[in-house]
């Protein structure tokens, strides 16, 4: 099960409507072996594509660095589906390397960088085996949240 | 004095865990070569076709060895490697 706040829900979902139609990207960072998602860092697709993603590779070692100084991990990874639903692709379920990882999905193909719902799912990715499993949205305001 | 080689989550199997390993090698290339010597298995998922995997970032003291030379890469000791998985999907 992923335990998240509404305030970071409402950050992913915000990420990938305003970068619609290519896809967004990005982790929420936790205390190392906390499974407590707290912090957003919403990351650049250095693909800009509508059906692929790739973190910057700077980015990405910025990143990494900076949650082993914090004691910290990738407690979430997510990025957008912008033109079919929110479940792990083919690719996604090949390059996923995070085992400890929440994947969450989200579509933005209904409305697009419009208001309206969006498909928010979360899945586990363990040796190309997909499993979702349950969101459980808390009310609670994420006082750690910050953009990047 | 020897390099030391951050290794990411998903290849700590082949470290017994370790998140961090010493290794030694004049090139990027013989660094691997070294730590598949201590740790078997590592080396196939680094590499691919005598080429870096497409979707292993390797850096060297900050810098993607992509852009220094990739496997031809020179090290000296002291310098700081990291090995990370790119973040990906489709």
């Amino acid at each position: 099960m992923l335990a998240i706040s509404q305030s970071l829900v409402d950050e992913i979902i915000a990420h990938a409507k305003r970068d619609h139609p290519d896809e967004a990207c990005g982790v929420i960072a936790g205390p190392e072996g906390s499974d407590r998602a707290e912090r957003f860092v919403p990351m650049i697709n250095a693909a800009g594509s509508p059906t692929f993603y790739e973190f910057d590779s700077t980015e990405l070692l910025a990143l990494y660095k900076q949650m082993w100084d914090n004691d910290e991990e990738p407690i979430v990874v997510y990025h957008s589906h912008t033109a079919t639903e929110a479940y792990p692709s083919r690719t996604d379920i090949k390059l996923a390397n995070e085992p400890g990882a929440h994947y969450v999905l989200v579509s933005t193909r209904e409305h697009g960088n419009n208001p309206g719902p969006v498909e928010f799912k979360s899945y586990r990715i363990v040796d190309g085996e997909v499993t979702e499993e349950e969101v459980q949205i808390s009310d609670q305001v994420s006082t750690e949240s910050e953009q990047n | 004095m020897a390099i030391e080689v951050r290794i990411p989550t998903i290849l700590r199997t082949f470290t017994g865990g370790a998140k961090a390993v010493d290794a030694e090698g004049a090139t990027l290339s013989g660094l691997i070569d070294n730590l598949e010597a201590n740790h078997p298995g590592i080396k196939e998922r680094l590499i691919e076709a005598g080429d870096l995997r497409r979707f292993i970032n390797v850096y060297v003291n900050d810098e993607d060895v992509r852009f220094t030379g990739g496997l031809e890469t020179a090290l000296s000791d002291g310098d700081q490697v990291v090995v990370l998985p790119a973040v990906a999907g489709g």
